[in-house]
């Protein structure tokens, strides 16, 4: 039997860190540290005695996340315990929300398709093993760190569907700076689960871990779709089982069966009353998160008559999307101080690697250069260069008046007359109908001006000369 | 005369009129220790610390010409389950014997603050669990009262201090009655405040949702002084109410005022006649004494017992998972993780420290849950619920505090069930959250006062002393 009309279901349960200054319990830091053990305390190590205090920023973080995924929220969620015994793991137990989850029911749009989203909750992170060639030693230094987990319902068709929800979770994460969701450095987890369905058969879903970027993702799902493709069309059973995603050989491996499934013993974490959201803040945040970056980008397109790849650029960082909205009120070109924005600004953001919030350029500094320069206020050819030593601080706004230095109406009609007498030839083609050679001219009476001179006015001053005669 | 048979503000008084110095008073006490050493009541001992400080108190007052705060200079005990900054916290277990806490519990910072002086850990029943101090790494305590019999427990060593006259005050904590009943024992007072009212942070956990610090004392005074300093919100614990502390001092006796409950639930058939004699006693001289007394109905605390056994065990099975050997504790060699986590805590827990995580672990096992926290949580509902009903009739709730007098070493150890029933009149309190003082009325059998139990609203700490210091001036 060969299996063709088969349907492919995933879901996935995703885990991101949220980006807050400290732990999720604790008040250590919880910025990466090459050095070990050196973010910890009593209480993430899971020392007697101690108990955790709930950090406020990480719950605001998941419940804007919950809130752009149209969740509900539940007013009162609780906090639990996950028992299971793991060097990495201080308390022996890990603080997760299990069966009052902060929002649940909620969905996300790719492609106009419905993505339902069963669940969102925070949890803390665990720590990490580091094998050495004959001993394994522990840094603690990520436990405690922030978690929001969130869980779709198996909604996805193909590993194409579940690469643009990633993509486009991303954008939102970043965009709405909850988390920095950079999937190598970790700070975006995905495990998918995936079985496949054809009339009465169909596989016993299989979870897939250790995938550490979309890439993986994309192919550990194409390879699992292949392998249980095979597997039933031989009209045998795909057990129930955790993978592994071995990225050298591309292929998924069994980490654990069905029978060593754990049990985790949840029970509510009698150290942290339950979790109130008020409407208030509820309200707060949908306010804060009103646009999310899809219809941004759609607005971005239609109010300022931008290309889509350069609203798809913009869009990636609110912040760049505040600062671009309002140089737009300010300058007299949209379309130049776009493409100045994309390519000079982000290329200047780039090479100093800042965000755009730490630009040297104030809005209005920006929007005062940039309309200097579409009133050609600025010297030709040295643009770029001025842009540069106003970035460096090297100059000042009030230096770019002696930029601006607009040749007198009256020594450029000298200047003109004078070039036009000494090409007389040209004048002459001209005359015969050779309209080309205009270029020409200009690029002589530029010349004469060193330059000091707007192109497009000699071009206009000329041809009313010219036509004259 | 004794000086550590005075109240706290007695030995102030002392020390104030220059006829003692806080140095006298520390080496007094820890003379007084060593004298007693055969009661085993101590697990750790600060002298050089103490007197350091004490010296410095002296230095201190002679400067002011007065004393800062009453607990300035007086020497604590505290529980060895509870932290302190440099020093072992063992929980009288195998598994911490080396441990060193890297800081100090809420309680114990806010004691030092007002200047008393932490003289040493005392001795309990490992990680609070059991009524006799005997499941003790560091040994058995004894009574002081007499040494063939148990202190009681969990929080024996601190009774035995107090009532052993070494120590004005020290620290317990208490979960299921491991303040009031080894109080009962020792013929001293313990404190089980309202669940909330002192912060937990530094108090190593056995049942989170049960667990207090307590106080023990010979005074309700000195119990009220302690109380009012370290009784408040802690934002290190999230469990920690958010209820401003009242005055509790001056006390003022309001037998006459409160309504006070009393029930026949609290009275078993299996106490011994003798005993229940003395109670009712005791209930006729307070009516005597112009005390309004109401009968109520409890009905549902009978399953007190049972309700705390699922709840306790279940989050005791958690708490104690961190024991496990890596980041600190009990280091033994093994091949590989799953034999070091079974070395480790195979030898570093006692039997009946393993008793209750292996109960706790089943209770919490998938498809058990229900049936075991799960009914806990509902039969502790009931509870609850048995206690507002009667709270709205009465103000406060008399009790024995122990349905037997203390018993010899050795006499229920072989035997869990006998065990557990020590706590019987005890934990319905604890299930629900209430405060409650254990005070020695003046009958005795044996040479061992039989003890009340004084039960109040929830942080009602102040009725409650104000009651017992009315008993103690009859």
């Amino acid at each position: 039997m060969e299996l063709n009309n088969y349907e492919v279901i995933i879901g996935l349960e995703i885990h991101c860190q949220l980006k807050t200054q400290s732990k999720l319990f604790c008040s250590c830091p919880t910025e990466f540290n090459k050095e070990a053990n050196i973010n910890v305390c009593p209480i993430c190590l899971g020392f007697p005695g101690v108990l955790p205090v709930l950090n406020k920023k990480a719950v605001e973080l998941a419940l804007k996340l919950a809130l752009a995924l149209n969740c509900e929220i539940n007013k009162k969620s609780f906090f639990a315990r996950k028992h299971y015994f793991y060097p990495d793991l201080p308390k022996g137990y890990q603080i997760t929300q299990y069966k009052v989850p902060l929002a649940y029911n909620g969905y996300f749009l790719i492609n106009n398709k419905k993505i339902r989203i069963r669940r969102v909750h925070l949890e803390e992170d665990s720590g990490k093993l580091i094998h050495t060639a004959n001993e394994t030693l522990v840094d603690f230094n990520r436990a405690g760190v922030p978690l929001v987990e969130i869980v779709t319902e198996p909604d996805f068709r193909s590993p194409k569907e579940v690469v643009s929800f990633i993509e486009e979770l991303k954008t939102i994460l970043i965009y709405l700076d909850i988390s920095d969701a950079d999937m190598e450095k970790g700070n975006l987890r995905c495990e998918p689960n995936i079985s496949l369905r054809y009339n009465n058969y169909s596989s016993e879903r299989r979870e897939i871990k250790n995938l550490n970027s979309i890439k993986n993702v994309y192919y550990a799902l194409k390879y699992e779709i292949e392998y249980q493709r095979s597997v039933l069309e031989k009209r045998e059973k795909v057990e129930r089982a955790t993978l592994l995603w071995n990225e050298k050989e591309r292929k998924t491996e069994i980490m654990r069966t069905k029978e060593e499934e754990e049990d985790y013993r949840y029970f509510p974490e009698p150290d942290l009353p339950p979790l109130v959201i008020s409407e208030e803040e509820i309200a707060k945040i949908k306010e804060e998160i009103k646009e999310l970056p899809q219809e941004r980008k759609k607005r971005l397109i239609r109010e300022y008559n931008i290309k889509e790849k350069f609203a798809e650029i913009i869009i990636k960082d609110k912040n760049l999307c505040e600062y671009y909205e309002n140089l737009m009120k300010l300058v007299k070109d949209k379309n130049l101080a776009t493409n100045w924005l994309i390519n000079e600004v982000l290329r200047v953001l780039n090479e100093k690697n800042i965000e755009i919030n730490k630009f040297p350029l104030k809005i209005e500094e920006l929007g005062y250069f940039l309309n200097l320069l579409s009133d050609n206020q600025l010297p030709m050819g040295n643009i770029k260069k001025i842009f540069y030593e106003l970035v460096e601080k090297k100059i000042t706004l009030k230096d770019l008046e002696k930029f601006s230095i607009k040749k007198k109406e009256e020594d450029l009609d000298k200047i003109i007359i004078e070039v036009l007498e000494k090409e007389k030839e040209v004048v002459e083609k001209y005359k015969k109908g050779k309209k080309g050679v205009v270029g020409y001219l200009i690029g002589k009476i530029v010349k004469a001006a060193k330059g000091k001179v707007d192109p497009r006015e000699v071009r206009e001053k000329i041809i009313k000369i010219l036509e004259k005669d | 005369m004794d000086i550590l048979k005075l109240k706290i503000s007695e030995i102030q008084n002392l020390i104030e009129r220059k006829e003692l110095s806080y140095l006298e008073l520390i080496k007094e006490v820890f003379k007084r220790i060593e004298e007693n050493k055969e009661l085993n009541a101590f697990i750790s001992l600060f002298p050089e610390k103490a007197i350091k400080k004490a010296e410095e108190c002296d230095k201190e007052f002679n400067k002011l010409k007065e004393i800062p705060h009453l607990l300035f200079g007086i020497p604590v005990a505290i529980k060895d389950n509870i932290a302190y900054k440099g020093e072992r916290l063992t929980c009288a277990s195998k598994i911490l014997k080396d441990f060193i806490s890297p800081y100090s519990a809420t309680a114990v910072e806010r004691l030092e603050k007002k200047g008393a002086i932490i003289i040493g850990k005392t001795n309990l029943d490992e990680f609070a669990m059991g009524s006799s101090n005997e499941f003790s790494y560091f040994g058995v305590c004894l009574n002081p009262i007499n040494k063939e019999y148990v202190p009681g427990g969990s929080s024996g060593g601190s009774a035995s201090a107090v009532g052993g006259n070494m120590v004005p005050v020290a620290l317990g904590s208490d979960t299921g009655g491991s303040v009031r009943q080894p109080a009962a024992f020792c013929g001293v007072c313990g404190l089980k405040p309202t669940y909330g009212r002192i912060s937990r942070f530094g108090l190593v956990a056995f049942a989170s949702s049960l667990d207090v610090i307590g106080i023990l004392s010979k005074y309700i005074e000195d119990c009220a002084i302690v109380l009012q300093v370290i009784s408040g919100y802690d934002e290190r614990d999230s469990t920690s109410a958010q209820i401003a502390v009242p005055d509790y001092l001056p006390l003022k006796s309001n037998l006459k005022e409160v309504k006070v409950g009393i029930s026949k639930d609290f009275f078993l058939k299996e106490m011994e006649n003798s005993l229940i004699k003395l109670y009712e006693e005791f209930f006729k001289l307070l009516e005597k004494k112009g005390v309004k007394l109401y009968e109520i109905s409890l009905p549902k605390i009978k399953y007190g017992i049972y309700a705390y056994h699922l709840i306790a065990t279940c989050e005791a099975s958690s708490n104690l998972a961190r024991y496990d050997g890596i980041r600190y504790g009990l280091n033994i060699e093994a091949k590989d993780i799953d034999e070091f986590y079974i070395k480790v805590r195979s030898e570093g827990f006692g039997k009946e420290v393993k008793r209750r995580i292996i109960l706790g672990t089943y209770g919490l096992s998938k498809g058990y849950y229900e049936e075991y926290y799960g009914i806990g949580i509902k039969m502790r509902k009931k509870i609850i619920e048995d206690f507002m009903k009667a709270f709205e009739k009465v103000d406060i709730i008399l009790a024995p505090t122990s349905p037997t007098l203390p018993f010899k070493l050795g006499e229920r150890t072989k035997d869990p069930i006998m065990m557990y029933l020590c706590d019987i009149l005890t934990v319905p309190i604890s299930l629900a959250g209430l405060p409650a003082l254990s005070i020695p009325l003046k009958y005795k059998i044996n040479n061992f006062p039989i003890s009340l139990q004084i039960i109040g609203k929830p942080f009602g700490e102040k009725e409650i002393l104000d009651f017992a210091y009315g008993i103690e001036q009859l």
